[in-house]
């Protein structure tokens, strides 16, 4: 029924060796950022979005429900972890912990709400939520309005790991990149996972065949929230500030272009994704609003010409799930 | 009283538009399977060619009202010939992409051009001034704009619902296959309906250039109200998107006056309510 991916590819011991091939040649790249020259701050941002796309793909690339409003558990997760920082002073794991029960509990409530229509009306629910958090988080005090929380103290994780020092805060990051990825691969491959692909398959076989298919896709909606909720928590203590711009429709139009481009219902392609676009972001920040304009062409480009993205395309050539 | 009169009025009058965006929406959504993203930035483009009309061309409100719909129905035909088309068969997300990207760029050049901020369009010098209703003054143009899109929205549900042209298209939304083996040509059936679609959100666009100033971005945050809107109602029925867009737009009026801080997130809780309650919309059927 559904074109949105063509990962029908039977998860054998092969491809899962493959994977975790890729997996481990990601990490030691990314372990070895520091050591490299490369700007770390820019890739601790990618890291952060990429985290994002990849907990936004769970639910798209194999759930098939397609959010529009992702922006609002990474913003809400932001906020939460910076007030917890700030105002209340507690130590950084804490301060993730406060995000992290934010997301999950605002995934609870919006899962409950947006899971009962489908396909488009699913997006537009996504998306009037996340607008409805927005003049919310625009209006309440505890946000600053227009300011945001700025100058966040990013201190001692448990007591030891100096956040202040660029390099540890990178492997601190990418550590907590690397455990979300894990997760989120982890639950791919599991039981559940593959019960999520039946239904974006075909859900009235899967409702035939016994399963029922809200409550899985409620839970992949939570899962994914919570784990979008740890990038946002994890953001703050990089960018040290949580601002309306992390709760915007465009934040969660980002998200979908990051998976887009790198390959909707792929592992690797998010990740993938998230560099291209931070980077062409980073590079084109001089063009103001065109940088907008090369955005919508890429989503028209990948749209029409283009629709597994770059990992897609690997992986279709090499006839692999990546 | 006099305040919740004219909350009432600007209430009418985003009502008027949310009823002509969301007709457009549903309409398209017949025929094309596709939500257009694209629908706040053609709005906005109806706005700017009534603006660019009279400041370049010297061309009135009264022509931009016919004129710019069309100049913006046929831009909106063209994306549907060139990309929209190649996307029959695949999924629907696939075409709110596509229209979100055609979104970006057309805000993004705008904005480009001419900022963030308002650029003002004088009301039309027959629709100045105001009428003491005895209860209320009421500004003869924002009436106007209330009883125009009314009889807008009113005509194009007859066009759909009681023509022959209506039934043709009625029919291609059931079946698509079987009308065209009648003879009837779908495909250019399909691309006339996505014209006349945004047509109605371009002129949405210049009926509110001299209340809203005209923006790029003054279609954006408004089509994820709508969107909302659309929710509420179901894209069922046509008659259903006029009264929902017209209700709603009554109700946030009422919100600014008995609650203005809710005023912004009014329509979204609503729409939160009518999921909890009936989770197919007002109107609409199963999805």
């Amino acid at each position: 029924m559904t074109t949105l991916t063509d990962d029908t590819l039977p998860v054998t011991p092969r491809a899962m060796r493959d994977e975790m091939i890729v997996f481990v040649v990601m990490a030691l790249l990314l372990a070895s950022v520091p050591f490299t020259g490369v700007y770390p701050f820019f890739v601790m941002q990618a890291l952060c979005f990429a985290l994002l796309a990849c907990a936004f793909n769970l639910l798209i690339g194999y759930g098939g429900l397609l959010s529009f409003g992702h922006a609002m558990f990474m913003g809400t997760a932001g906020y939460c972890s910076a007030h917890a920082l700030k105002v209340w002073a507690l130590p950084p794991e804490l301060g993730i912990l406060v995000g992290i029960a934010a997301a999950f509990a605002l995934s609870l409530i919006t899962g409950f709400i947006s899971i009962r229509r489908q396909g488009i009306y699913f997006s537009m629910i996504t998306l009037a939520l996340s607008q409805l958090l927005y003049f919310i988080y625009l209006q309440a005090p505890f946000t600053h309005g227009e300011d945001g929380i700025q100058g966040i103290p990013q201190g001692h994780m448990f007591g030891i790991f100096d956040l202040t020092k660029p390099t540890v805060l990178y492997y601190v990051v990418l550590v907590g990149f690397l455990a979300g990825f894990l997760l989120i691969f982890r639950i791919i491959n599991s039981p559940f996972g593959e019960v999520l692909k039946a239904i974006r398959e075909n859900e009235p076989r899967a409702i035939s065949l016994g399963y029922r298919t809200d409550q899985y896709k409620f839970l992949a909606f939570v899962l994914s929230g919570t784990l979008a909720g740890f990038a946002g928590a994890l953001k703050v203590f990089v960018a040290q500030n949580a601002s309306l711009t992390d709760v915007h429709w465009s934040m969660s139009g980002e998200v979908v272009l990051m998976t887009l481009v790198g390959g909707l219902g792929t592992i690797f392609g998010p990740v993938v994704g998230a560099f291209v676009i931070i980077a062409m972001q980073q590079y084109l920040a001089g063009f103001g609003q065109w940088v907008t304009v090369i955005q919508g062409s890429i989503f028209v480009i990948c749209v029409l010409t283009f629709r597994r993205g770059v990992v897609g395309e690997i992986a279709h050539y090499f006839r692999r799930s990546l | 009283m006099q305040a919740l009169y004219a909350q009432l009025l600007v209430g009418l009058i985003n009502g008027s538009f949310y009823a002509l965006l969301s007709l457009g929406l549903a309409v398209i959504f017949g025929m094309l399977n596709i939500i257009n993203f694209a629908h706040g930035a053609l709005y906005m483009m109806g706005a700017f060619v009534a603006y660019f009309l009279l400041n370049l061309g010297g061309i009135n409100y009264w022509w931009a009202l016919l004129l710019a719909p069309i100049i913006v129905g046929i831009f909106g035909m063209i994306l549907e010939r060139t990309m929209l088309q190649w996307l029959t068969g695949l999924d629907h997300l696939y075409g709110l992409l596509l229209t979100f990207g055609i979104a970006l760029i057309v805000q993004g050049v705008f904005q480009n051009y001419f900022g963030s901020s308002g650029l003002p369009y004088a009301i039309p010098d027959q629709l100045k001034g105001g009428m003491n209703l005895g209860f209320m003054f009421l500004p003869i143009y924002r009436g106007w704009v209330v009883v125009f899109s009314l009889v807008v929205c009113l005509a194009t549900w007859f066009l759909i619902e009681k023509t022959r042209l209506g039934a043709y298209l009625r029919a291609a939304t059931e079946n698509p296959t079987l009308v065209r083996a009648f003879g009837v040509n779908v495909p250019r059936m399909i691309t006339l309906t996505y014209g006349l679609g945004v047509g109605l959100a371009a002129l949405a666009g210049v009926l509110s250039a001299p209340i809203n100033q005209v923006r790029p971005l003054m279609g954006a945050d408004l089509i994820i109200v709508v969107f909302a809107v659309v929710v509420i109602g179901g894209m069922g029925s046509i008659m259903g998107s006029i009264i929902t867009g017209f209700a709603l737009g009554v109700i946030e009026g009422l919100t600014k006056y008995f609650y203005p801080e809710a005023s912004n997130t009014v329509v979204f809780v609503l729409m939160v309510l009518v999921l909890l309650v009936k989770p197919t919309g007002l109107t609409g059927r199963a999805a």
